[in-house]
C-alpha cells in the first residue's frame, strides 16, 4: 500500500510538469490550431538558461527563475514572429505550418548541442528541503513543489483567460479569428501574448523539470513535448483543466508504469495511450466536440 | 484515343529504356571498378534515398499529410529483413529479395497500425503519432534481445563485398526506379486523384463520395512499404543495424529531401535526394553545422517558397522532346506525366 501511495505521489509530481507543458500546447493549439513542436525545446531552453544564470553567472535561484521565464517568453514572442506570424495572416496550409514548426525544433535543439555539446548537464540541486513523513509515508519534497506550482499556475492560467481583458481577446480570437479583429482586437498581439504565456508555463515547467530530475540535455526535448502532447489530447486538446488532468493520469499511468512492470516500458504505454485515447475518444477527457462548418 | 494511348506506351518503353541505359552505365563504371569502392557505395546510398525521398513524397506531397517517423518505418524494415537473411539457410541471392518484400509487408502492417487510428480523424494525429511511433519503435528496439538491444545487430551479410562491388547496385537502382515508377503511377491513377482530392479539400472529397479514411491510409501503408524495402536495404548496405541511426533526424533528412524539392513533385524529390546525399559527403568538415543548416532551410522554404525549389513540376522526357521539336505547346507538355497536377 505503502509503495502504491508513493508511486502515485511520484506520479503526480511528474504529472504535474507534463500539465504545465501541455497547457501551453494547449492554448497554442486553441488560438492558432497548430501543433506547436517546439514547445518542448523551450523546456530544453528554460533549463538551460537556469544552468546558465545559477552555475555560470553564480545568479540566486530567485533571480534565474524569474530569468528563465522572461527568457522564454520572449523566446517565444521572437519564434512567432519570425517563424509563424507571415503563414498564420497568409492562411498558408497547415502542413507548412507543421513543418516550420519542426523547423524550429530542430534548429533549437542544433543550437544548444553546438552551444552546449550534447552531453548531458547536471544541474545543482535548488530546493534543498528535506521529505517530509505522513505516517509511515515518506514524499520528496520535489513532488509537492510540482504539484503545489502546478496547480497555482493554473488557477492562474484560469483567472486569466477567464477574468481579464487579454484573456477575453484570447477567447474571441480562438473562437473565430476574423470576428475578433472586426470587433477591434489585436489578433497579432493577442496570439503573441498566448506564445509568451505558454513559453512561460514551459519555463516554469523546466525550473520544475530540473528540481526533479537534475539533468539536461539538448534533445530533451523531443520525448518531454511529445508526451505532453500526449497529455494534451487526453485531457481534450485547447481545454485548461483539461491539459491538468490530462497531465496528472500521464505521470501516474507512467509511474505505475515504471514501478510493477518495466521502466524500459514508460515510453511505450504513453504512445498505447495515445492510441487508445485517438480512437475512442479523440475529442479528449474534456473536450468539446466542434462541428465543422463549411 | 488509341492514338493517345500509343503515344503512352511509346513513353513509357522510351522510359525504360533509358532506365536501362543508366543502370548499365553506372554498372559498367562500379564493377569493372573505374570508381572505386566509396563511390559505388555513394551511388547505391543515392539510390537508397531517393527511395525514400519518393516514398515520403506520397504521404507529404501527394496526400498533405506531415509523418515525422519515415526512419521508424526504415527500422522496422531493416530488422525484418535482416533478422530473415540471418536465420533463413537459403543464398543470400534468394533469401534478400525475400527479406525485402517481408521488410515491406512488416513496415506496412506497421503502417495500418497506427494509420488508422491517425488517419481516421480530421486534422494532424499523423504527424504527432508518427514523432511517437518513432522514438518509441527505437526504444524498443533497445530493449528486445530479438533486434540485439542497444548493440544492434551486427553481422548481416553485406551484399556488395570486394570481390562483387556492384552487388547492391542492381537492388538499389531497380527498388528506387520502382518507386518513381509506383508513385508516377499511383499518383496518376483514379486513387491517386481521390488522394490528391482530399489534399485539397478533405470536407469537400468526402462530399464527393471519395472514402477518405481509406485512401488516406492507403497512400500512408503504400510509403511505409516502401520505406520498409528501403529499410532493409539500407541495413544490408551498412551490414549493421544501429537503431541509433534511424533516429529523429533521420526522418527530418529525409522529410528536408521532399520539402525542398517541392512536396507533390517526384522529379523534385529525386533530385533534392540526390543533391542531400552527395553533398554532406563533400562536406564533411561542415557536418556539425549540418542539422542546424537544414533546420534554417526548411524554415526558409516554408515562409519564402512553400512550394519548394521545384513546386509540382515534373520532368517529362516526352514533353521536353516536344517542346523543342515544336510540336507541341509547352503548357500541354508539362502535363504529360504530371504526378501532381492533373
Amino acid at each position: 500500500m505503502n509503495v502504491f501511495m508513493t508511486q502515485t505521489l511520484n506520479g503526480l509530481g511528474l504529472g504535474s510538469i507534463y500539465a504545465l507543458i501541455a497547457l501551453g500546447y494547449s492554448m497554442v493549439y486553441g488560438i492558432v490550431k497548430l501543433i506547436n513542436f517546439a514547445h518542448g525545446d523551450i523546456i530544453m531552453v528554460g533549463g538551460y538558461v537556469v544552468l546558465l544564470m545559477m552555475v555560470t553567472m553564480g545568479l540566486p535561484l530567485w533571480m534565474a527563475v524569474i530569468g528563465s521565464v522572461l527568457f522564454c517568453a520572449l523566446a517565444g514572442v521572437l519564434i512567432e514572429r519570425i517563424a509563424y506570424r507571415r503563414l498564420l495572416n497568409h492562411g498558408a496550409p497547415r502542413i507548412s505550418l507543421l513543418i516550420t514548426a519542426i523547423g524550429v525544433s530542430i534548429f533549437l535543439q542544433n543550437l544548444f548541442q553546438l552551444i552546449f555539446g550534447s552531453d548531458a548537464k547536471s544541474v545543482p540541486q535548488m530546493f534543498a528541503f528535506p521529505p517530509i513523513a505522513i505516517g509511515s509515508l515518506q514524499i520528496a519534497s520535489s513532488t509537492i513543489i510540482n504539484i503545489v506550482v502546478s496547480v497555482l499556475m493554473m488557477i492562474g492560467l484560469h483567472l486569466l483567460v477567464n477574468k481579464s481583458r487579454m484573456g477575453k481577446a484570447m477567447r474571441a480570437t480562438s473562437e473565430d479569428a476574423g470576428a475578433a479583429m472586426l470587433m477591434g482586437i489585436n489578433t497579432n498581439h493577442t496570439v503573441a501574448f498566448t506564445f509568451a504565456v505558454g513559453s512561460a508555463l514551459a519555463a516554469v515547467g523546466a525550473v520544475l523539470y530540473c528540481n526533479t530530475y537534475p539533468q539536461l540535455k539538448p534533445v530533451m526535448g523531443n520525448l518531454l513535448g511529445l508526451k505532453a502532447f500526449v497529455a494534451a489530447v487526453l485531457g481534450g486538446i485547447g481545454s485548461i483543466p483539461g491539459a491538468m488532468l490530462g497531465g496528472y493520469i500521464l505521470g501516474v499511468a507512467e509511474s505505475w508504469t515504471k514501478s510493477y512492470i518495466s521502466s524500459n516500458l514508460t515510453d511505450a504505454v504513453v504512445f498505447g495511450i495515445l492510441i487508445v485515447v485517438l480512437l475512442l475518444k479523440p475529442t479528449g477527457l474534456l473536450g468539446k466536440n466542434v462541428k465543422e462548418k463549411v | 484515343m488509341k492514338n493517345s494511348h500509343k503515344k503512352a506506351a511509346a513513353s513509357y518503353a522510351v522510359n525504360l529504356v533509358l532506365v536501362l541505359l543508366l543502370f548499365a552505365a553506372l554498372y559498367f563504371l562500379v564493377s569493372s571498378g573505374t570508381v572505386n569502392r566509396y563511390y559505388a557505395d555513394l551511388i547505391s546510398l543515392v539510390c537508397i534515398n531517393v527511395t525514400l525521398a519518393v516514398s515520403l513524397n506520397l504521404v507529404t506531397g501527394v496526400l498533405g499529410q506531415l509523418v515525422l517517423g519515415h526512419a521508424g518505418f526504415m527500422l522496422v524494415g531493416a530488422y525484418a529483413c535482416a533478422l530473415f537473411t540471418k536465420s533463413s539457410a537459403l543464398p543470400i541471392s534468394v533469401s534478400f529479395p525475400i527479406g525485402l518484400v517481408l521488410a515491406g509487408l512488416m513496415s506496412a502492417v506497421f503502417g495500418v497500425v497506427i494509420g488508422v487510428p491517425a488517419l481516421r480523424l480530421r486534422g494532424d494525429y499523423l504527424a504527432i503519432i508518427t514523432l511517437g511511433f518513432g522514438e518509441i519503435i527505437r526504444v524498443v528496439a533497445n530493449n528486445l534481445k530479438i533486434t540485439g538491444g542497444a548493440m544492434g545487430l551486427s553481422g548481416i551479410q553485406a551484399i556488395a563485398n570486394r570481390k562483387n562491388p556492384a552487388g547492391m547496385l542492381p537492388y538499389a537502382f531497380f527498388i528506387a526506379a520502382a518507386a518513381i515508377f509506383i508513385s508516377f503511377a499511383f499518383a496518376r491513377s483514379r486513387h491517386g486523384r481521390a488522394v490528391i482530392a482530399i489534399r485539397e479539400d478533405e470536407i469537400a472529397a468526402e462530399a464527393s463520395g471519395i472514402n477518405t479514411t481509406y485512401y488516406k491510409l492507403l497512400a500512408f501503408v503504400l510509403a511505409a512499404f516502401i520505406a520498409g524495402v528501403a529499410g532493409g536495404l539500407y541495413a544490408h548496405h551498412l551490414g549493421v543495424i544501429d537503431p541509433a541511426k534511424y533516429d529523429f533526424n533521420r526522418s527530418v533528412e529525409i522529410l528536408i529531401m521532399v520539402v525542398l524539392g517541392g512536396m507533390g513533385s517526384i522529379t523534385g524529390s529525386v533530385i533534392s535526394a540526390s543533391v542531400l546525399t552527395v553533398l554532406p559527403e563533400a562536406l564533411r568538415s561542415f557536418s556539425n553545422y549540418r542539422m542546424l543548416a537544414y533546420s534554417i532551410v526548411l524554415i526558409c522554404v516554408m515562409l519564402f517558397r512553400p512550394t519548394g525549389l521545384l513546386g509540382k513540376y515534373e520532368f517529362s522526357l516526352s514533353g521536353t522532346v516536344a517542346r523543342f521539336t515544336g510540336k507541341k505547346k509547352p503548357a500541354a507538355a508539362g502535363g504529360v506525366k504530371g504526378g501532381g497536377a492533373q
